[in-house]
């Protein structure tokens, strides 16, 4: 056979197997709104970046008849590729193959390119669209499923891991995006759960759809499993591509540096915050009035959002923020947004990228639900998060800052690098109104106008304690700062702390309030 | 199912929020207006922990039960469990039948 001729094979049996499960089911696939895998890996990557590798890779299964069947590529298309030049690995599970069904060699074919990704400190996306374990294999597509799970553990916090649900992602199958650090789910298109609505119907009599139960509004604004919600698979791409440019390649790099850029005009902070600290006001336009471009990429945007999140950047480099909304829950911590909060901050520090947090809250959610929901453990990881976290940390307290929800919103106490305070800021170890009533109880029972006798204890305690300054003369902060000045002296904190070290007691590792 | 939509650029929907004695102006999730109140356990009321289906039951109206007695079985995700009572009194009304599918935090029996 002629090298033209050997070439001409070749190509044929690619072809043959870049069909993915036929035409038919490409075409059914594209019925229901979903785009097949080829297409999804060619739409988030840059043009022509796409490297396949395994592409011959045969599943060994001999039971139930199968050794007849062949499955292109196992299922699953793997491979290496760009997005705005930055190197990423991929795989897409393709559901027109058998349902895009996990075995032990479409397992084996992720579990490479996730080894890849980690050996070459570059991130790893992975498209879920599986109707879950390969049933015909048994064991072995558990095995399959085990060794992914172990393998996001270990490259947790060494390259950054974005899963993408683009379809069903059920049982087992959803803890290797459970493990990851982004989660992406699609209206209508994606669907997660652990025990699907027909069990739940069988064995609790409880009846539900799949949309309730599992589905990309029940995970972004509910469950919290999903970090970005999207209408429709090119909007997700877009999310996706626009992450990565904020994220750096793995743990030993930076992210990229981009030109600066000064904040729209039409975000202004005085105009945001209203005088009085009982009235609400939309956290992210202040974020928006600090940030290059007024640029900011919110995480988690539906779930708990007392507390904000996100990625932006100052003078060009990618900072984490952290914020308390007080349009939402006038921002109090709860069990939700301190699980949120702390997960993110633990990516930033994993991943070199300083951490912002800009306070104005009252507290803790008070409430049985709250306390038996185990508030404690969860709150704690917010402690733990900030404490542990060695990138610059850099702290604005806005409005109110009480008792433990001052400590625990990265406070000096918790290792922040620097803690300004606008002239606004009431740092108490609570509101005058709470305050008062105790410290002058007795003055205020006893008084012939009880009423009268606490609005003039409030006003006291308000005049002496809710503001900035008694903890400016403990140096529990370090400077009282005009808000107008706030991104200026952001930049400067964060240029000055590039070569910030801290040296920590030697241990494996810590034991988190998980 | 609630879903909780903010349109941050209306101040419309504010809703009082009361932390500490100091009332603050915010917007509630549907999470934090759908919370359930937690009920206080009464051992007189026995209530279904798990949902599933009443296998038998081994008391009476007007029984006398002492602390530790059988009262019956619900079986959920393929488990008998067998119910006591921790109390001692006499048994004022069954409201589940055998056979009955029951959902969580049915009233099962009530201990007078």
């Amino acid at each position: 056979m002629s090298l033209a001729q050997k070439i001409f094979e070749l190509f044929k049996k690619k072809e043959k197997i870049q069909t993915g499960g036929g035409q038919k089911a490409l075409d059914k696939q594209a019925s229901m709104g979903k785009m097949s895998a080829r297409e999804r890996i060619k739409t988030l990557l840059d043009p022509n970046s796409f490297h396949e590798y395994d592409l011959f890779v045969e599943h060994m299964c001999k039971d139930f008849d199968m050794d007849k069947k062949m499955l292109a590529a196992d299922g699953v298309i793997t491979g290496t590729g760009t997005i705005y030049g930055h190197p990423v690995g991929i795989f897409a599970q393709d559901f027109t193959v058998a349902g895009g069904s996990l075995g032990l060699m479409h397992a084996r074919k992720i579990t490479k390119i996730m080894d890849h990704a980690v050996k070459l400190g570059i991130p790893l996306i992975g498209i879920n669209d599986s109707g879950g374990a390969r049933i015909q294999e048994g064991v072995n597509s558990l095995a399959g499923y085990g060794e992914i799970f172990y393998r996001n553990t270990l490259a947790s916090g060494v390259i950054p891991q974005i899963s993408v649900i683009l379809g069903p992602c059920a049982g087992g199958a959803v803890y290797s995006p459970a493990l990851t650090d982004f989660v992406f789910v699609v209206d209508k298109i994606s669907k997660m759960f652990i025990t699907g609505p027909e069990v739940i119907k069988t064995v609790l009599g409880e009846e539900i759809s799949m949309e309730d139960l599992g589905g990309a509004r029940v995970q972004t604004e509910i469950t919290g499993n999903a970090h970005f919600f999207s209408n429709s698979e090119v909007e997700c791409f877009d999310q996706i591509k626009r992450l990565i440019t904020f994220i750096p390649w793995n743990n030993n790099a930076k992210a990229k540096t981009f030109p600066p850029k000064s904040p729209k005009d039409n975000y202004k902070i005085v105009n945001i915050i209203p005088p009085i600290s009982t009235k609400p006001y939309d956290i992210r336009n202040v974020i928006k009035a600090l940030c290059d471009d007024s640029d900011f990429f919110e995480i988690q945007e539906g779930w708990a959002a007392n507390i904000v999140i996100g990625f932006a950047r100052l003078e060009g480099d990618t900072v984490g923020i952290v914020a308390n909304q007080p349009m939402v829950m006038a921002g109090v911590l709860d069990v939700d947004s301190s699980d949120k909060a702390a997960r993110f901050i633990r990516f930033c520090d994993a991943f070199n990228i300083p951490l912002i947090t800009l306070v104005d809250l009252p507290g803790y959610l008070p409430g049985v639900d709250q306390e038996h929901a185990g508030v404690i453990r969860h709150g704690a990881k917010l402690l733990y998060s900030y404490s542990e976290a060695t990138v610059p940390k850099i702290t604005v307290i806005l409005r109110k800052a009480y008792g433990g929800g001052y400590i625990a919103m990265c406070s000096r106490h918790l290792g922040a690098d620097f803690v300004f305070a606008w002239p606004t800021a009431e740092i108490a170890v609570m509101g005058p109104e709470g305050a008062a009533n105790i410290i002058f109880r007795n003055e205020i029972m006893n008084a012939p106008e009880p009423n009268e006798m606490r609005k003039l204890k409030v006003q006291e305690y308000t005049e002496k304690f809710a503001n900035p300054y008694i903890a400016a003369a403990n140096g529990h902060i370090d400077a009282v700062i005009n808000p107008g000045e706030t991104r200026d002296y952001l930049i400067h904190s964060l240029k000055i702390s590039v070569n910030k070290s801290e040296s920590r007691a030697k241990k494996k590792h810590g034991i988190p309030p998980f | 199912m609630g879903f909780h939509h903010f349109d941050m650029s209306k101040e419309e929907n504010l809703k009082k929020l009361e932390i500490d004695s100091t009332l603050y102006e915010t917007k509630l999730t549907s999470k934090y207006l759908n919370r359930k109140p937690v009920p206080i356990k009464d051992p007189r009321k026995l209530t279904a922990f798990i949902p599933g289906i009443i296998r038998k039951i081994h008391v009476r109206e007007g029984m006398k039960i002492k602390p530790g007695d059988n009262l019956l079985v619900l079986e959920a995700m393929k488990m008998e469990n067998i119910i006591t009572s921790s109390i001692e009194g006499r048994v004022k009304k069954i409201y589940v039948k055998e056979g009955e599918t029951i959902m969580r935090n049915h009233i099962l029996i009530e201990i007078e």
